[in-house]
């Protein structure tokens, strides 16, 4: 694959140069230091396409199959990397089919640039041919977004755009320009955004609430972590080490903070939610101090609100302001950015072992594992199981993969079962649930870290949501590794058919095609695995392979993913079976 | 959670669009806004909007939270009527035939301290500003004489506390810059 990097070397304008509006669009990517975006063309973005063809060896434009691609392209690569991600549609129908991605990028504190081409300004509100009001569609999922309409605003706006689209809690931005924008000529100067009078994007810290906090964890007897994003995001994966050490504390994981500590940890005590492990969720309403850190207490995480930790102190280590007590009532709010104030607590903290408390998380965790895990990975259940595909993975990275998984069963159980000893390693759709994530995800995950193995985790549903996208690997040549775990069903939801609904299969049944003759259709190189003792072998034939590389894994039809909290359970009511 | 008014009150930059993210937060939550006043305020360049909701006060800090963090949102407030000195306007336009045969009504347009703002052949028009009951009581004693239009404006106010924008402003421009 061939990614190419911008040039080093900083152009340096004395004066101002004229450009159109379209080149400035180009100008400011560059002055961003972007090299590699992804969209599709059309008639309202056709000048900024025009312009992407003069700057071909500065920037790498990744033509997607469909737009929501991009957006998810974006997405991986940006999570990856920790860079913004950029993608860029025609008006109309192009940029109605970002909005997907960008909900996506909103709720999972994804930093996006999206730029969308717009009717020229003279026919705004006219209902003209490919006019929509993105601007107003997007409002809802957007951080922030503008339309640009005359030329000289593009560099400004952009300079705010990017700042905005990765400063404090990071988020989706969406530029749409009008037509006559990109044509019309202006005298470009750049400057980078440093910063927005309306606009905090980290609040302010206070001492006090730390030294409250660290006196409440010094004291505790129970203590345990709920981690999230927020950490990995923050770029304080070492820093929470050394608290969760220092103090040692038994740390648990929503599904987005998974990867900031590894998972071999010795304090790391596994997932927390719906489909998390049987300790650190009945234990959430046993312990005495429970210490929220870069994580909102999403509903798949606490189940019944009216059962959630009650009898703990909750202490909540926050960026946002509107995330305090949104949903749990924080007895000690501390916030800011955690790189900050995680290196204040550990000034404060004192070395200790909780070692009888720590043993309960062990000894539950032995009851999963003689009931679910053990079963699961040890081939005990007959027919192919997920998390003996996921662990064969762990097997051959060591660990070291990035894992993009998309949405249902096999998602739950790469979350579970995948092992990861770097951050910024699990790319999921985790507050959107976006089915068709992972698939393009993969694609800009390995763009942005080209050295590194990166596998997509694919359920038969979702994969044939974005299964255009392997026209798109194969034209870039991109290697990425794609797994598809076919059980023949919506898997998660016949689960809950099954579970809830008395076994009515309603419309979750799926008759698929020849998936490895469509791979081999877009030149990908493809296997299919039915039988356990040819899983090994064709798992490492995958990764060994230096292209792009499919492998359908054809698994048990009706097997369910447990523990689950049944909705409106209790974290601690999690179902064994 | 008990109801009642409250009246949040957000200092933002003077942005097209702006108007649409602070409705939305609200529809999302399927809460009504009761009135909606959005205008300039004492500082330069920067709007101010008045917006009443009925809720309980959880619910309007959760609002609140959410208003401030859209981009443009300089602060956002919100108050009980006690915290706020407020006002509303109503204009009444009545039939003119009606009003000069009844000469009592000429006593209460003074007695509620109301304004002739305008007398042609066939209409009236009255304004009143004050509190909502203040306002509704003209309208009960006007209806019967022919009623033709009515209109109130959305609630205005000011807070008995101080509300420190343009500290919070000057703050910005010594902390943020080049930062
Ligand atoms: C775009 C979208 N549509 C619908 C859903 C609801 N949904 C959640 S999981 C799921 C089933 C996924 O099936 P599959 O991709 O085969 O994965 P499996 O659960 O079988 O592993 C569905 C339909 C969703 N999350 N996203």
């Amino acid at each position: 694959m061939e990614v190419k990097t911008a040039s080093k070397e900083k152009i340096i304008k004395q004066a101002p140069t004229t450009v159109s509006g379209a080149e400035a669009v180009i100008k400011c990517l560059l002055e961003e230091g972007i090299d590699t975006i992804y969209g599709y063309p059309g008639g309202a973005i056709m000048p900024v396409y025009d312009e992407l063809y003069k700057y071909q060896d500065k920037i790498h434009h990744v033509l997607t199959r469909h737009e929501q691609g991009a957006t998810h392209a974006a997405q991986g690569y940006a999570r990856v990397t920790g860079k913004v991600g950029v993608c860029i549609a025609t008006s109309g129908p192009g940029a109605t089919n970002l909005v997907t991605g960008i909900a996506d990028a909103q709720i999972d504190s994804t930093p996006l640039v999206c730029i969308t081409g717009q009717v020229g300004s003279h026919l705004l509100g006219s209902d003209a041919f490919q006019e929509t009001d993105i601007v107003g569609i997007s409002t809802p999922v957007t951080k922030w977004n503008y339309q640009v309409t005359k030329a000289e605003e593009i560099p400004e706006v952009l300079a705010k755009a990017f700042y905005i689209a990765r400063s404090g809690r990071p988020g989706p931005v969406l530029i749409d320009i009008t037509k006559d924008a990109q044509f019309a000529t202006l005298d470009f100067t750049y400057k980078k955004c440093a910063g927005i009078r309306s606009y905090k994007p980290f609040p302010k810290v206070n001492l006090s609430e730390i030294e409250r906090a660290a006196e409440l964890i010094n004291s505790a007897k129970k203590p345990m972590i709920v981690f999230g994003q927020g950490v990995i995001l923050g770029g304080a994966e070492d820093l929470f080490q050394q608290v969760v050490e220092k103090a040692g504390i038994p740390a648990a994981w929503t599904i987005l903070g998974l990867s900031a500590l590894a998972t071999d940890h010795p304090l790391n005590v596994g997932m927390v939610g719906m489909h998390g492990n049987y300790g650190p969720n009945v234990l959430t309403n046993e312990c005495d101090v429970l210490i929220a850190i870069g994580m909102r207490f999403d509903d798949r995480v606490t189940g019944n609100l009216k059962h959630y930790a009650k009898q703990a102190k909750v202490i909540h280590f926050e960026i946002d302001p509107a995330e305090i007590d949104k949903n749990v009532k924080a007895d000690v709010a501390v916030l800011g950015d955690v790189k900050e104030t995680l290196q204040l607590l550990l000034g404060f903290l004192k070395p200790k072992h909780h070692d009888a408390w720590h043993q309960e998380f062990k000894d539950m965790y032995k009851i999963e594992y003689d009931k679910i895990i053990n079963n699961e990975l040890n081939g005990k259940k007959g027919k192919l199981g997920m998390a003996e595909v996921i662990d064969e993975i762990n097997t051959t990275s060591k660990g070291d993969a990035i894992i993009v998984s998309d949405v249902g069963q096999h998602q739950m159980v790469a979350c579970r079962y995948a092992k990861f000893n770097q951050t910024r390693s699990n790319v999921t759709s985790g507050g959107l649930g976006t089915m068709g994530f992972a698939l393009p995800a993969a694609i800009g995950a390995k763009m942005g870290m080209p050295d590194r193995q990166v596998v997509a985790i694919i359920g038969d549903g979702g994969y044939q949501m974005t299964i255009q996208e392997l026209g798109t690997i194969f034209q870039t040549k991109v290697p990425v590794k794609i797994v598809v775990l076919n059980n023949g069903f919506l898997g998660m939801v016949r689960q809950w058919q099954q579970l809830f609904f008395d076994k009515r299969y309603a419309s979750t049944e799926l008759i698929n095609p020849d998936f490895v003759a469509i791979a081999k259709g877009y030149h990908i190189k493809a296997k299919k695995v039915t039988e356990r003792n040819k899983l090994q072998e064709a798992i490492k034939e995958m990764m060994d392979s230096p292209e792009a590389y499919f492998l359908e894994v054809k698994v048990e039809q009706e097997e369910n993913v447990f523990p689950m909290i049944p909705t409106g359970a209790a974290v601690s009511d999690i179902r064994l079976e | 959670m008990e109801k009642k008014n409250y009246t949040v009150s957000i200092y933002t930059e003077n942005n097209i669009g702006l108007l649409s993210r602070i409705a939305a937060i609200f529809l999302k939550r399927h809460i009504n806004i009761e009135s909606i006043t959005a205008s300039k305020s004492e500082v330069n360049e920067v709007m101010r909007f008045i917006i009443v909701v009925k809720v309980s006060e959880e619910q309007v800090k959760k609002i609140v939270g959410q208003i401030e963090k859209q981009i443009e949102v300089i602060r956002a407030y919100y108050h009980t009527d006690e915290e706020l000195i407020f006002q509303e306007t109503a204009l009444y336009k009545v039939n003119s035939a009606e009003f000069v045969e009844d000469l009592t009504i000429q006593d209460f347009i003074k007695e509620t301290n109301a304004r002739i703002v305008t007398v042609t052949s066939k209409f009236f028009v009255i304004e009143k500003t004050g509190k909502r009951h203040e306002i509704d009581n003209l309208y009960d004693k006007l209806k019967p004489y022919g009623l033709m239009q009515f209109v109130r404006s959305g609630k205005i106010a000011v807070s008995k506390n101080e509300m420190p924008i343009s500290s919070i402003l000057e703050d910005f421009n010594t902390i943020n810059i080049n930062s």
